[in-house]
């Protein structure tokens, strides 16, 4: 098979940061599975809701410290996550390895934070539907925020560890692209949780 | 494009071909064994342990119609008539069909793509190791009879906490979380092989039909199964520590497990039927020896079908008491679902007619599909019609429907795809004249089997019961059906006779034996590890039959696994990428994973102590280095350490 | 021969859907047709010339499609019709029928304004000619479906919904229905015998129905009696006019009236009932009620009292 023209890929650089990357394409998978998972919990909520008169049925709504507080942390997240994304796609080691620890000690603090969330939300997951769709809901989300804290820990140290190479750095760009799934789904799921109930 | 190639400079190529050789073999031994991360090899092993499970669920058929051949039979008594038939329906669709249809794209997609490697490799033979042991847990608990008994649906409060004693129902919606972690790694990888692996030029119009069937069925495998794994978890969890999601006396809903599982149970078999249907533009072409007709036709039906299938759902709850408005939307949707499926049909037979038949056993499934997947289709829109549907939902009709396009639909082209690709895989050709034996006996033997269902429907008789009473002329139909299994039996029978005949004595396949067009044909049978060398660049659809003569690409290290990663709509080139080397770790986390799942259905807490061991196998996984040691720098190293 | 099909209608309804059937039957016959003669001429008439061009094939798959489609929205529409058809039986003036299904027999109440006149059966639904009928459904355990394929089409019977069935029948006869959506172990056991009569002989029926028990005359009957009040099968069997009250299982008031036993399982008799008292398990594994350990004589004086009326 010798062609009589050839095309010479020497070349190429081997990392594409972004949507040349196929880790960046893996993830989008990933998101819209989870994504999925989210919607139909979402749908499930809802439809248990349609099937009462009252709601929360029997049970006050979930008190709002907690989950307001969450919210204003995880969105506020977003500011060290996209840092620490930036400073990886331009390969700065010192930024990226420090945006990277920032971020994990503010994801222990918001899982501190959903701790209490938990025990605050009036209602068990054994006590009616309600209270089950609700402990689903956030346990679905707070399995997303422990699963990232874990892997961020482990990237974490391969990065301290070294080598410190393009490919490392691009884990780092994708770790922050599902960090910011974790917090746009948290958002449908605070509402749903602390403002449906209030607005009957 | 030639057989074998005839190259100008034989020496440095071959020398080349010996390099990449070792580079990309797999590591020996029985640690080899499971490490493998070859997606030939991979493909190979979900195509194999798919067919195991069709052999045993078809078995369970076979149990299923001697005790239904004659009334008030006791061959087998009610309990484990209930376990037969929640056995064989839970092992077609969920440890067959899909495995099967996603093991031909594990196989074939990255060929037909012209890429070396499939992505995320290990990711895949994860997928591989989580559908043995899911399907592995299943069996070995129906024979130690805690198989589960309610059905492949597992309705609730049937299989809830007050109805399902024992750990039955928790052993089926566990393996559901097995079979569906599996599909979804396997969907991630073919998804990201076909956006970003493609040969340099292959852009999206370029792409063989049967890539873009594998690549709807992906996605629609992100959207689909997510569905059931939130159903069986919530099913687990009312169960297990007592939650109230299907208990209506705390507000829950027996329905909404319905609607629940039947918005992934509806996708779930266009997830089988899309695969068979790129299978079909497949064959047809290669067997006409033109290009299919209606390239841009077929592809958007494939896609039209894939977001179509999502609407359907709530025809399997039309008997539910659903308001009448409601249904009659998915009477309308379900019907329309018609017209992208026609209009394959329609352009099947344009391309038949243009071309000149092959007359060999592939194209003869092609051809049955016709007479078997249209009488299927044609009972789907009856029972499309919501008053026709309250008659005969749950009875022996809608048996008949779903056999009729499942097997009409998926399977008799995916016995030719399989017949049509074993040369490719295997090395060795099938052997024409078992071909044809075995396809009569499977085309009359499921006819006589399933035809016969449709009036059994008809005169009352219900689905999922272990006997009928004498008298309302149900006897000599049921008979029937069941001398049409002994033939479908020996049917299967003398297709596995054929390929073991054919692996042992089978005439040696050329590269290209069937003269067909797309590139997985441009290589060896079967292709050495590393697919292609040189990788060629492609510059129209069928590059086999236009390009003879192809451009190809030099500059991809044969020291390294490199594959060429391009753009994504048009495949222009991007960069060079590692691919990940063998691994033991997939495995281990495999088992670690499995143990999770297992132990979960006994306590909760076995998630928390279990992802420990699942953690261990996934840093292994990742380790970093564990790629081929770099020869030269990979990437800009930025420094060794920090501080 | 006939008695569950859904092609020998007996009702209004069932009678809609079986024209409707035979409508979508030669209509999707008739696309068969076409589309497997289109096939074999492909087959046959292949690249002669060619075969068709690129514009032809075109214009041939276009009309195809089009064909496809217009032949669909004919369907949902016929369809439509008869949907509307179906639901047109409701109406003030009908008999109301409570009908619960539990794992494995049906529980019927006929309903009455004043509770004394309500009549309670299982297994056996006895209808009136022409007079429309509404039962709600509801489900003490499990999802059952009501199913008569001479009358309609099936409704689901599903706990925590209240689910309701129009029906009216229109020939007299005797059919059969069978609970359609699995229910656990003996789901296959789960018949229904419908007998529909003229007006009148109806009202005698239900008259009779209301009738208190079987009659205690014969010594043996009387002894029978004692077993029923006294023994295991007051805990789960009611048969008025006597200290049974049981609600868990069948009402056993005009048992011997009924043409089956252990729903549909067994023709009524007093062998069989002999049997059936003996050893349920046997005859339907699984069933609910326990094997009661009565004596041969025990069980022949039960027989004896409830095969009293005939």
């Amino acid at each position: 098979m010798n062609g009589s023209r050839t095309l010479d890929v020497a070349h190429l650089p081997d990392i594409g940061f972004g949507d040349r990357s196929p880790l960046r394409w893996g993830m989008l998978a990933m998101i819209a599975i989870e994504g999925a998972g989210f919607a139909l919990l979402a749908a499930t909520y809802l439809y248990l809701r349609s099937r009462v008169p009252h709601w929360p049925p029997g049970v006050p709504p979930p008190s709002l410290l907690y989950g307001t507080l969450n919210l204003g942390m995880i969105l506020l997240s977003a500011v060290p996550n996209e840092i620490t994304k930036r400073a990886s796609r331009r390969m700065d080691s010192a930024i990226a390895v420090s945006g990277l620890a920032i971020c994990i000690v503010w994801a222990l603090v918001l899982c501190a934070i959903r701790f209490l969330e938990f025990g605050a939300l009036n209602v068990n997951y054994d006590t009616n539907a309600y209270g089950s769709i609700v402990w689903f809901l956030l346990g679905y989300h707070t399995t997303h925020l422990i699963t990232d804290v874990a892997d961020s820990m482990v990237l974490l140290w391969f990065a301290l560890r070294g080598p410190l190479d393009g490919h490392r750095m691009v884990d780092i760009t994708e770790n922050a692209v599902y960090w910011y799934f974790v917090i746009a789904a948290w958002i449908p799921v605070y509402l749903l949780i602390y403002v449906a109930p209030r607005i009957v | 494009m030639s057989a074998d190639p005839q190259p100008a400079q034989p020496t440095a190529l071959d020398r080349e071909r010996t390099e990449l050789g070792a580079t990309w073999a797999e590591t020996p031994g029985w640690m080899g064994w499971l490490s493998a991360v070859d997606h030939k090899t991979i493909g190979r092993r979900f195509i194999l342990t798919a067919i195991a499970f069709f052999a045993l669920g078809g078995l369970l058929a076979v149990l299923m119609r001697l005790q239904l051949a004659r009334p008030e039979q006791r061959l087998v008594d009610a309990d484990l008539y209930n376990q037969l038939f929640t056995m064989h329906g839970s092992t077609m669709m969920f440890l067959f069909a899909v495995p099967v249809m996603e093991g031909l794209g594990i196989a074939m997609v990255p060929l037909m793509v012209g890429a070396r490697a499939i992505a995320f490799p290990r990711l895949v033979a994860f997928g591989y190791w989580m559908f043995l042991f899911g399907g592995l847990f299943l069996w070995i608990s129906f024979a130690l009879n805690i198989g589960p008994d309610n059905g492949w649906f597992s309705y609730v409060p049937l299989a809830g906490p007050a109805y399902g004693a024992g750990k039955r129902a928790d052993v089926w919606a566990q393996m559901i979380t097995f079979t569906e972690l599996s599909g979804l790694v396997v969907a991630t990888s073919i998804i990201v092989t076909i956006f970003k692996y493609r040969a340099p030029g292959m852009s999206l119009d370029r792409m063989p039909i049967f890539a873009w069937s594998e690549l709807v069925t992906a996605g629609m495998i992100l959207i689909a199964m997510p569905a059931v794994m939130v159903a069986s978890t919530a099913l687990i969890l009312d169960r297990l520590i007592a939650t109230h999601f299907f208990n209506q006396a705390e507000g829950g809903d027996p329905l909404l497990w319905q609607h629940l599982f039947w918005f992934f149970g509806h996708p779930e078999v266009y997830i089988i039927f899309l695969p068979a249907q790129g299978m079909m533009s497949t064959l047809i072409q290669t067997f006409t020896g033109r290009p299919i007709y209606g390239y841009i036709a077929l592809v958007l039906s494939l896609v039209s079908t894939g977001f179509i299938a999502f609407g359907l759902w709530v025809h399997h709850m039309f008997a539910t008491g659903l308001p009448q408005v409601g249904e009659s939307f998915f009477t309308a949707a379900s019907m329309m679902i018609a017209i992208p499926s026609g209009l394959q049909i329609f352009c099947w037979i344009a391309s038949i007619w243009r071309g000149r038949i092959q007359w060999k056993t592939p194209m003869l499934y092609a051809l049955a599909y016709f007479f078997v997947f249209l009488v299927g289709g044609l009972t789907g829109v009856m029972l499309a019609a919501v008053s026709l549907d309250l008659q005969v939902h749950d009875t022996f009709f809608v048996v008949a429907h779903f056999h009729y396009v499942l097997i009409g639909g998926s399977i008799f082209p995916l016995f030719g795809a399989l017949h049509y690709w074993f040369p490719k895989l295997t090395g060795r050709m099938l052997s024409e004249r078992l071909g044809v034996i075995a396809f009569t006996l499977l085309f009359i033997g499921f006819n006589l089997t399933f035809f016969p269902m449709h009036q059994l429907g008809l005169l009352g008789m219900p689905r999922r019961v272990y006997t009928y009473p004498a008298g309302l002329g149900w006897e000599g139909l049921n008979l029937l059906a069941t001398a049409g299994g002994a033939l479908m039996a020996l049917a299967v029978i003398t297709y596995a006779i054929n390929v073991v005949w054919a692996l042992r004595r089978g005439t040696h396949a050329a590269a290209n034996p069937w003269n067909a067009g797309t590139l997985e044909w441009a290589t060896a049978s079967p292709p050495p590890a590393y697919n292609f060398h040189p990788v060629l660049v492609v510059r129209g659809r069928d590059s086999v039959w236009t390009d003879p003569d192809p451009i190809t690409v030099i500059g991809l290290s044969c020291a390294r696994r490199e594959v060429l990663i391009t753009r994504v709509v048009d495949a222009n080139l991007d960069h060079r990428f590692e691919s990940p080397t063998p691994s033991i770790w997939p495995f281990i986390t495999a088992i670690a994973t499995s143990i999770l799942f297992i132990g979960s259905i006994f306590t909760p807490w076995a998630v928390v102590w279990g992802s420990i061991p699942v953690a261990i196998g996934l840093i292994g996984w990742f380790w970093p280095g564990s790629k081929s040691a770099p020869q030269e720098p990979t990437g800009a190293v930025i420094r060794e350490r920090l501080a | 021969m006939n008695m569950q099909s859904m092609l020998a209608p007996a009702g209004l309804q069932a009678a809609a859907i079986e024209r409707l059937w035979w409508i979508f039957l030669i209509v999707t016959s008739l696309v068969f047709v076409a589309v497997i003669v289109a096939l074999v001429a492909a087959i046959v008439r292949r690249n002669r010339d060619g075969g068709p061009s690129d514009r032809a094939a075109f214009r041939g798959v276009a009309a195809a499609v089009i064909a496809t489609a217009v032949t669909l929205i004919g369907l949902i529409t016929v369809d439509a019709f008869t949907a509307r058809k179906l639901a047109s039986l409701e109406t003030d003036d009908r008999m109301v029928v409570n009908i619960t299904g539990r794992q494995w027999w049906w529980d019927i109440e006929y309903q009455h304004p004043l509770p004394s006149m309500r009549v309670r059966t299982a297994n056996e639904l006895r209808l009136p000619v022409g007079r429309v009928v509404q039962i709600n459904l509801q489900s003490a355990d499990v999802i059952h479906s009501f199913w008569v394929p001479a009358l309609h089409g099936k409704r689901d019977v599903i706990p925590g919904h209240a689910n309701e069935i129009w029906l009216k029948a229109d020939t007299p006869g005797r059919y059969r229905g069978q609970c359609a959506e699995f229910c656990g172990l003996q789901h296959a056991h789960m018949a229904l015998t419908v007998i529909v009569e003229p007006q009148d002989k109806f009202a005698e029926w239900i008259a009779a129905q209301r009738q208190l028990g079987p009659s205690d005359a014969s010594e043996q009957a009387a002894r029978g009696r004692q077993i029923v009040e006294r023994g295991p099968c007051s805990t789960c069997h009611t048969v008025r006019g006597t200290d049974a009250g049981g609600r868990v299982g069948p009402d056993l008031t005009h048992v011997s009236a009924r043409q089956t036993i252990a729903a549909g399982t067994l023709p009524t008799s007093r062998e069989n009932l002999r049997k059936w008292i003996d050893n349920p398990q046997h005859v339907k594994p699984g069933v609910r009620m326990p094997a009661l350990g009565l004596s041969r004589d025990d069980i022949d004086a039960v027989v004896a009292y409830l095969g009293g009326t005939q």
